[in-house]
């Protein structure tokens, strides 16, 4: 091979991959145009709605007034007024974020257990991996409003049908973030461990466990965030938390309640949104 | 500790086409220092690892004394390879867990499934680990992570967890390629440390002709999978060399150290 043909060669592989990219992007309009037209989005519909949604949003809207802003619950007008329930909606938000809390935990439990047969370099056979995998993604394609619709009608109406809604879905979510985890571990640990005569468990424990923990956390923290905003939505089926409550206000068209609901909802996430990924920052940068 | 000697009779191993190990005899008597050189890719790695059964044989068998090492399966296979401490050219320690910690490896064998999660030691172990650290003059990095010490304390602390395996016999996968001399020679010192006042059986994957000559009882040479030498070091002379393997000495080394493909 002489630099004039490498040259060359070069460049006729430039000209298949830019070939390709063209042929793909045209392949992703024609699917984009495709699933637009099913799901009957139009720009007119879409520019129809808007002022409706505007309008909406205007009577979420408190009329509230300077002079009063900060006078007690019963004159109209003040955000006392406004939020005349805060304690009792800051108590389901509480509930909210504990369905959450506590169906990450049980989630990040069982995938942190089932992932490790799931990690192709791990699996003790190609049975075993098989099965571990196509259990989690069950879990995983199943919506958590899904699981909570069966398990209100099963447990009946209240927060612990959410915590297991919620849980079902995370174990397969965690469980295939972990196993990709695993499976990018470095196995010379691995390899010391199991020549010196240990267990496939405590190789586990004591070669990979240590590689992985950071990642591990740091996905059941992106995880939590994704579920306080789960375990809101949850709560319109019956499922418990603050979600239950906005649904029965947004039924009965009690408009400043639904904008208060909301705006308490935003900042709590908003919150733990932020505590979660200073947290994030820091386990990852420890590693 | 009656027989102990280790024999392997027509050991092979294929990978696909390849044979990495050819039909290869070998006894290694208690407490020799056996030196195994050869070229990238001549089949050194694949012939350890099978003796600590990383690897299965594709044929032959390997007994120790009175055990057919081939049969073991489960918590037996697990034992084996316990009394045989494999060390390797990466080190293969946990990084991110200490010194101390990593040395205790050694004995996870012959913990339970329980304490060992909880990782559990007790403080007989934790003393023995101790001393075998100060032994070798690693002490002071007991707490460090092991990640943090060098190549030349990584590898001693590797031979450290091969001693508190309590074995028999000590497997080294070229112990020295990833270090400079001057650690290198730190390391093999210590692998005769062992040989000589442990009598512990030693076999070593060396690419490096002088090391072997310096430091094991006896050599042998393979290519291509197979042995095409087996004497005393002084029989190996360049002379021999260029008969075995078709080039000499200088060659020999030349060639093989670019290709790090093959760890
Ligand atoms: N896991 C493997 N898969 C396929 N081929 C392998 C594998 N391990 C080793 N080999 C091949 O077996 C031969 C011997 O390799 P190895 O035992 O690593 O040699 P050495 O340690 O002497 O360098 C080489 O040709 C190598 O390519
Ligand atoms: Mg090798």
């Amino acid at each position: 091979m002489t630099p004039a043909t490498a040259e060359a060669a070069y460049r006729a592989r430039r000209r298949v991959r830019l070939g390709a990219s063209l042929g793909y992007g045209v392949v992703f309009l024609v699917l984009l145009a495709v699933s637009a037209r099913v799901s009957e989005v139009s720009p007119e519909a879409l520019l129809a709605g808007l002022p409706r949604a505007g309008e909406y949003f205007h009577k979420l809207l408190p009329t509230l007034r300077w002079e009063v802003l900060f006078a007690g619950s019963r004159v109209e007008g003040s955000l006392a007024y406004w939020m005349y329930r805060l304690d009792a909606w800051a108590w389901l938000l509480f509930e909210t974020s504990q369905i959450a809390a506590l169906a990450t935990l049980m989630g990040a439990a069982l995938a942190g257990l089932a992932c490790f047969p799931a990690a192709a370099n791990l699996a003790p056979n190609r049975a075993v991996y098989v099965l571990c995998r196509r259990g989690l993604e069950l879990f995983r394609t199943v919506p958590d409003i899904v699981y909570a619709l069966i398990l209100v009608w099963v447990l009946g109406v209240g927060p612990l049908a959410g915590i297991l809604a919620i849980a079902l879905h995370s174990v397969g979510s965690l469980g295939k973030l972990f196993a990709e985890v695993v499976e990018n571990a470095d196995m010379r640990p691995w390899e010391g461990v199991r020549a010196a005569g240990g267990s496939w468990v405590q190789a586990v424990r004591y070669a990979i466990l240590p590689q992985v923990a950071p990642n591990f956390l740091s996905y059941v923290l992106l995880r939590f965030e994704i579920n306080v905003r789960g375990a809101t939505v949850i709560g319109f089926v019956g499922a418990g938390g603050i979600g239950q409550e906005l649904y029965t206000v947004i039924a009965r068209n009690y408009h400043e309640e639904v904008g208060a609901i909301i705006v308490l909802i935003v900042l709590c996430v908003t919150a733990i949104d932020l505590a979660s990924e200073r947290l994030r920052g820091r386990v990852v940068g420890a590693g | 500790m009656q027989d102990a000697t280790l024999s392997l009779r027509g050991l092979t191993r294929r990978f696909g086409e390849t044979l990495a190990v050819d039909d290869v005899s070998l006894e290694v008597p208690a407490g020799q220092m056996l030196g195994i050189i050869g070229r990238s890719g001549a089949g050194k790695s694949t012939l350890l690892r099978m003796v600590n059964r990383l690897l299965e044989p594709s044929a032959g068998t390997i007994r120790f004394g009175g055990t057919d090492v081939t049969a073991l399966r489960g918590r037996a296979l697990r034992d084996w390879r316990a009394s045989c401490a494999m060390v390797f050219q990466q080190f293969n320690l946990i990084p991110r867990l200490d010194v101390l910690t990593n040395v205790l490896v050694g004995r996870l064998n012959r913990r339970g499934t329980l304490s060992s999660l909880l990782g559990l030691f007790s403080e007989e172990e934790r003393a023995e680990a101790l001393a075998i650290l100060e032994r070798f003059d690693l002490l002071e990095t007991a707490l460090m992570r092991a990640g943090q010490a060098s190549g030349g304390q990584q590898q001693r602390v590797a031979i450290c967890r091969a001693l508190m395996q309590r074995p028999r016999l000590v497997l080294a996968d070229e112990p020295i390629a990833s270090l400079d001399p001057r650690n290198a020679q730190v390391v093999m010192d210590a692998l005769r440390r062992i040989n000589r006042e442990d009598g512990l059986t030693v076999l070593c994957n060396l690419h490096h002709l002088d090391t072997a000559r310096a430091y094991c009882d006896r050599i042998v040479a393979m290519r291509e999978g197979r042995f095409v030498f087996d004497g005393p070091p002084a029989a190996l002379t360049p002379e021999r060399v260029r008969e075995v393997y078709g080039v000499s000495e200088e060659e020999f080394h030349a060639a093989p150290q670019g290709s790090l493909a093959v760890a």
